[in-house]
């Protein structure tokens, strides 16, 4: 089978797309950075149970908090997004209908993580 | 039909569920899973940026039954897809790949995913002063 692909195409590793090891590698960049940024986001929610609107407030007004949960919701989208998209590639199976529904899936996880960025802009600056 | 009868792919219906296909499947699961519930992420953080009467709705959801259960399926499904997700880099590796092994990190993975539930239980109960009344409740 390799002697079907070309010593330049398999140098760059592209696959019939053209970017299929580029999607693995980021896929895998975002899984490890994942791991420390779900930990922290899971455990920080956990202690805020029950907290009250001033206390969540401030603690995400917090510079360190700022920046953390922003790395956290842009990597998390940013990872649903191309997991998401290999699952719809696999179960979708009509070209149009697979196309369309993967730029819907984009557009609604842009929006959502872009509507959290907010958010979290407006509570670490007032607003 | 094909001249030669080649062997097919085990049908779902009579195919013994096995721990390796069982796990594989329930990381994609909670993986799409995961992704819509990630809409709760951002309602909680726009109701903390829409001021205290937004974030009283909020918490009221989050602590409904509904809303406890949900988080019960969340904070599993988050942490099992953490451990099992680890599970695949280690493997990208090139390692821990045969039977043995797969099965070995399977049962460590849901172990320890487990674990982490239970710990974040652990947490959110003592903030939110569960655990202390209980524990006087069992003093007294
Ligand atoms: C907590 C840390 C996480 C780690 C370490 C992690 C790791 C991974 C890895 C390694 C994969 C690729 C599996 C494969 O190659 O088949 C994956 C797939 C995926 N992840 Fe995550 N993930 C994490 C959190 C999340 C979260 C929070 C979401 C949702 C918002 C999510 C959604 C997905 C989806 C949709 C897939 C595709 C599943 C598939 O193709 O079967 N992950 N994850
Ligand atoms: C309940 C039935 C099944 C479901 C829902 C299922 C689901 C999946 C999923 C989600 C993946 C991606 C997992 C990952 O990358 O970690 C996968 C990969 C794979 N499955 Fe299945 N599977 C099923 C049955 C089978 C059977 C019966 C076979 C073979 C006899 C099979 C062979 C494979 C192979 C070879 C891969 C790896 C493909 C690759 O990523 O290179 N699966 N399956």
């Amino acid at each position: 089978m390799s002697s079907l692909r070309s010593p330049l195409g398999r140098a760059r590793g592209w696959g019939s797309t053209g970017e299929g090891s580029h999607h693995w590698w980021v896929m895998r960049l975002s899984s490890v950075a994942m791991v420390p940024l779900m930990l922290w986001l899971m455990f920080s929610l956990a202690a805020l149970a029950g907290a009250d609107h001033a206390t969540v407030t401030a603690w995400l007004a917090f510079p360190l908090n700022t920046a953390l949960m922003i790395l956290a919701v842009a990597t998390l989208f940013f990872h649903a997004n191309m997991g998401l998209q290999v699952i719809i590639e696999d179960y979708v199976h009509h070209a149009g209908l697979k196309f369309a529904t993967l730029i819907a899936v984009k557009f609604a996880l842009i929006l959502l993580a872009v509507t959290g960025i907010v958010a979290i802009f407006r509570i670490a600056f007032g607003s | 039909m094909p001249k030669h009868p080649r062997p097919l792919s085990p049908h779902l219906q009579v195919y013994r569920p096995q721990l390796t296909s069982v796990l594989s499947v329930f990381h994609r699961g909670t993986g799409g899973a995961l992704s819509v519930a990630s809409v709760i992420l951002i309602y909680w953080l726009w109701a903390v940026s829409a001021g205290p009467q937004a974030y009283a709705t909020a918490q009221g959801l989050l602590h409904s039954w509904f809303g406890v259960l949900v988080v019960v399926g969340i904070s599993g499904s988050i942490f099992y897809h953490l451990c099992t997700g680890v599970r695949h880099l280690v493997w990208d590796t090139a390692c821990g790949l045969d039977i043995r092994s797969v099965y070995r990190s399977g049962g460590i993975a849901l172990f320890i995913a487990l674990l982490l539930t239970l710990a974040f239980w652990f947490v959110a109960l003592w903030s939110v002063g569960l655990i202390q009344s209980l524990w006087k409740g069992v003093l007294s």
